[in-house]
């Protein structure tokens, strides 16, 4: 690997020079480096774009002077976090929006994650707002030791619920012990075929989806989402929705039931027969 | 799951319900819709994201990023 360009201050976030490089493109720009988050070895790389003023730039990017600071800068790219908020934020700054790169790569994951949660357009959207920029603001406090879209969604996930339960302060408790009066689970038996979603466009499939899950309760449908979805594990879950991992167990268990029931009426092999 | 959970999964295999199965057209029929219940919602694209919902979800972002860098 590289040498690692650390930043000298708190957040676990270090640039990672180019691995490798056609000769012929050692002198190009924009040059493609990698943010690293977090020391483990499963932490996520951004790509960063590094143009020519900053590569060139003789003294390091820190605010005050870096000896009484005790910083001893190791490269040009030192800087601490103050400084590396602007070169990412300004329009006309050195890096070239990694924070947009990270945007790109999950914004539908997260509206979608929004949407599945909320059932609301408007609240998707502020789930999606919220959760990059609070994962931005609160970059020193990710660990490494998860992967950085689990810490996303962690963090989206809570921002839904917030939604959830200020729209529907009485129906919405994570917590409530299960009724177990309904057993979901032999209502229908009817066999769906090799491949039923083929029958459907894209579209129409999505519609189908968001309606059935729509019609979950919250609480299967949260769980539902976040382990089956997401793949987020049960642990993991469990601490996200301050369940227990039993209580995540059986709820799956009913989520995946109560869908399977839902769309019998679309998929059954009747249907096409 | 890892190496080593499915590992102690199979100290706790029933056989029993290998055979149930293979003997219960109606059990085999639920696991099956089931399975296939959680592949389809996995394997979904992500609906795509409205252009307009993009646009304010990165003009919001720069504006609240450029705000707090100048206040930080």
């Amino acid at each position: 690997m590289a040498r690692a360009l650390n930043f000298g201050c708190r957040p676990r976030a270090q640039i990672l020079e180019p691995t490798s490089q056609h000769p012929l493109e050692q002198n190009s720009w924009p040059r493609l480096y990698h943010l690293q988050i977090g020391s483990s070895s499963r932490s996520n790389f951004i790509p960063l774009y590094v143009h020519p003023p900053l590569a060139y730039r003789p003294t390091p990017v820190s605010i005050g002077s870096p000896r009484k600071k005790g910083i001893i800068p190791d490269s040009p790219f030192s800087c601490n976090r103050v400084s590396l908020a602007e070169n990412l934020l300004h329009p006309g700054g050195t890096l070239e929006h990694p924070i947009e790169e990270l945007v790109n790569r999950y914004e539908r994951k997260i509206f979608r994650l929004g949407m599945n949660i909320t059932q609301n357009r408007e609240d998707a959207e502020d789930v999606m707002q919220d959760a990059f920029l609070k994962s931005y603001q609160n970059l020193d406090r990710f660990q490494g030791d998860s992967r950085f879209y689990t810490w996303l969604v962690r963090i989206a996930v809570n921002e839904a619920l917030m939604k959830l339960r200020k729209r529907r302060p009485n129906q919405v408790s994570l917590d409530e012990p299960l009724t177990q009066a309904e057993d979901p689970v032999f209502r229908e038996i009817e066999d769906w075929g090799p491949s039923p979603e083929q029958r459907f466009a894209q579209t129409e499939l999505n519609e189908i989806l968001t309606q059935v899950i729509g019609d979950l309760d919250p609480i299967f449908r949260v769980v539902f989402t976040l382990r089956d979805v997401e793949g987020i594990s049960t642990d993991e879950t469990a601490h996200i929705l301050g369940i227990s991992v039993a209580a995540v167990k059986s709820r799956l268990l009913r989520a995946r039931l109560k869908l399977r029931q839902k769309l019998n009426k679309y998929f059954r092999r009747s249907e096409s027969q | 799951m890892n190496c080593k959970k499915v590992i102690l999964e199979l100290t706790s295999f029933r056989i029993d319900l290998e055979q149930h199965l293979a003997r219960c057209s109606d059990c085999r029929v639920v696991v099956d819709t089931t399975r296939k219940t959680i592949q389809i919602f996995c394997n979904s694209e992500p609906v795509p994201l409205p252009e307009d919902v993009r646009k304010r979800l990165h003009t919001a972002l720069l504006e609240r990023f450029r705000r707090n860098s100048k206040t930080t």
